[in-house]
């Protein structure tokens, strides 16, 4: 077990190098001069672009660039963007927020999604099936910024924002977030919904179940310890897998609901083609993605015994 | 390449002398899977979306003679009406029946070509570090992991940050640009699927017999591992095209996909977020489209896979 964590802990080194790597390739390519806009009308001097430029190591090659960029990182320094902002400082400032918000989302998912897939593949067939596929494909098929704007609207301005606040409220922080991590989180809760139908569905069929079931337990612990743990490894992974996409989504739900986390940090560094802040933000981000990864990984441990991490 | 396979199969034994033939020989898992998806009403109703919407991007002068450029600015938010514009007009007065009629083109441009440039990189790469396994297998699984750790939104709009578009981009290019970018992030999905698909076909028998006879690894590649390893991909890149759509639409949303006067749903639909409280109709149509579209999508993916999928049934 701690065998295999410390390969897979030494397989995300390249990984993680190669992620920012893109990132910050992409970044230097961007057109623009970040200085411009920076000092009003009159432009900036030449002598603060040259001392800009060379604070931020910016005439140098790109790879030279780059590896003295990293070397900071690995020493813990995601260095000052072109704000002169701390970007350490403001990703801990920020990432609390997204990170509220995504496992808000991700908790959408897992209750509202198993339970809806459980009922519709217990009563396969039935009306409750086909209303939760129906319904899943709905809202699957509606774009993330649809399905929140719209929202927003009728949850949140309709009703006068005092149940749903319209936008991000510092002084109610969690309950601003629940609308916004239910946005994020929908089309995810319909993809887990009809995961775990199908999954339970087909191990509803199998024999342990019958023999479960034959040597007399009830059809409620047959389905929830046996049938359902089996289920749930597929589901697991996905939540895992669909952990990325809620960091990008996040951009977007951001962006809608006015919340003060990542997601907008990000968006105003592309903007303004802030390279640092860019590189900075990703760079937490993919850890994040991959140590969830590595989690679920060892989660299945845990759901199916039978398999180990030897 | 599922329908081809189909084809070729139900040719092959309608080709075969004597007429009853078909009845005793025993049926392949392509001409099952076919006999399955006829039957499927839901196959049906996906495929006549999906040819509507692609005979609305091909030739839109079909459904509409309105030209999507021409603004009548008196007539600026008129509601849908029979007689009038059926969908009414939107904000600059454009007709917002013939805007969305046209604006089917750039959406399944993006969806169809991403998805086919995803399967062609994702299934090579697949196939390689599946079937050569060792030192390949390692070197394409971390290149892999390396542009899934990257999400796709995120990679879309950096990389359309890079390149940005003004009003004079032409439309093919910036759809060009999309499409790239799509298939930059989209592919790792699509290799890990088929790695472990061919890892599945891998051991069996058939595929050891053509070894032992002498065939060549393209040769056994090309007629056993790829036709048999191939239902899941196909699968999840039918899903995929209805994901491509929205992404498309998401980063007009945000201003760095399509942009003005170029007409698409998701530009339509961005603008009309504005005007939600006052102008909902202007909202409606563009979304209702992209939803039908990627609708189709997704429920043709399921469909097929219930076909493949024997379990299931």
């Amino acid at each position: 077990m701690y065998k295999y964590v410390i390969r897979r802990l030494l397989q995300m080194i390249p990984v993680l190098i190669g992620a920012t790597f893109i990132i910050f390739y992409m970044v230097f390519s961007m057109p623009g001069d970040p200085t411009a806009g920076m000092c009003g009308d009159r432009g900036c001097s030449p002598a603060f672009v040259a001392q800009f430029r060379e604070e931020h190591n910016l005439d140098d090659p790109f790879p030279l660039q780059y590896a003295k960029y990293l070397g900071n990182v690995v020493q813990g320094d995601l260095g000052t963007n072109f704000r002169n902002q701390s970007v350490g400082f403001e990703l801990e400032q920020r990432y609390p927020i997204t990170a509220k918000l995504a496992l808000m989302a991700i908790a959408f998912e897992a209750v509202i999604g198993i339970i809806a897939g459980v009922l519709a593949g217990v009563r396969k067939g039935k009306f409750i099936d086909n209303l939760v596929l129906v319904s899943t494909l709905v809202v699957i098929s509606i774009p993330v910024f649809v399905i929140g704007s719209v929202l927003q609207y009728y949850l949140g301005v309709k009703m006068g924002g005092q149940i749903f606040p319209v936008t991000y409220d510092s002084a109610r922080p969690l309950q601003s977030l629940i609308l916004p991590a239910f946005v994020l989180g929908s089309a995810s809760i319909a993809y887990v919904a009809r995961l775990t139908r199908t999954n339970l569905v087909e191990n509803l069929r199998a024999d342990y179940l019958r023999t479960a079931i034959a040597k007399g337990l009830t059809r409620s612990r047959a389905i929830g310890v046996h049938a359902l743990r089996n289920s749930l490894i597929p589901v697991v992974t996905f939540i895992g897998a669909d952990f990325g996409g809620l960091l990008g989504g996040a951009i977007v739900t951001e962006r809608i609901f006015n919340i003060p986390g990542v997601g907008g940090f990000l968006f105003t560094g592309i903007r303004n083609h802030d390279g640092v802040s860019v590189v900075g933000t990703v760079t937490v981000l993919v850890l994040v993605f991959l140590l969830v990864n590595l989690l679920v990984d060892l989660l299945y441990g845990v759901l199916d015994p039978r398999i180990s991490h030897d | 390449m599922t329908e081809a396979s189909t084809i070729a199969v139900s040719a092959e034994t309608g080709a075969a002398p004597g007429g009853d033939v078909q009845q005793d020989k025993p049926r392949s898992l392509a001409s099952d899977a076919w006999r399955q998806l006829k039957k499927n009403p839901i196959f049906w109703v996906s495929v006549i979306l999906i040819a509507l919407f692609v005979l609305m991007a091909v030739v839109p002068q079909l459904f509409t003679s309105t030209d999507p450029n021409e603004a009548i600015l008196q007539q600026a938010r008129e509601r849908p009406s029979l007689d009038g514009p059926w969908f009414g007009r939107d904000i600059q007065g454009y007709d917002i029946y013939a805007r969305t009629i046209h604006g089917a083109r750039a959406s399944i441009l993006v969806g169809v070509f991403a998805t086919l440039s995803t399967l062609i990189i994702g299934t090579a790469l697949g196939i390689i570090a599946g079937f050569y396994g060792g030192w390949i297998d390692a070197i394409v699984s971390r290149l892999t992991d390396i542009f899934f750790a990257i999400p796709l939104l995120l990679g879309g709009i950096l990389f359309m940050s890079v390149m940005p578009n003004d009003q004079n981009t032409p439309y093919l290019v910036v759809v060009g640009k999309v499409v790239v970018v799509l298939a930059i992030f989209g592919w790792p999905g699509i290799a890990r699927l088929m790695r472990s698909s061919v890892l599945q076909v891998k051991p069996n028998d058939y595929v050891q017999a053509a070894r032992a006879l002498g065939a060549s690894p393209w040769r056994i590649i090309r007629s056993h591992v790829l036709p048999n390893a191939m239902a899941p991909v196909i699968v999840v890149s039918t899903i995929n095209l209805g994901v491509y759509i929205a992404v498309e639409a998401t980063l007009s949303f945000l201003g760095i996909g399509l942009t003005p006067p170029a007409v698409s749903w998701g530009v339509a639909i961005s603008d009309a977020l504005v005007g939600i409280r006052t102008t909902p109709h202007m909202l409606l149509f563009p979304s209702l489209f992209l939803s039908l579209a990627v609708l189709a999508f997704i429920m043709l993916g399921d469909a097929i896979r219930d076909a493949f999928d024997p379990k299931s049934r």
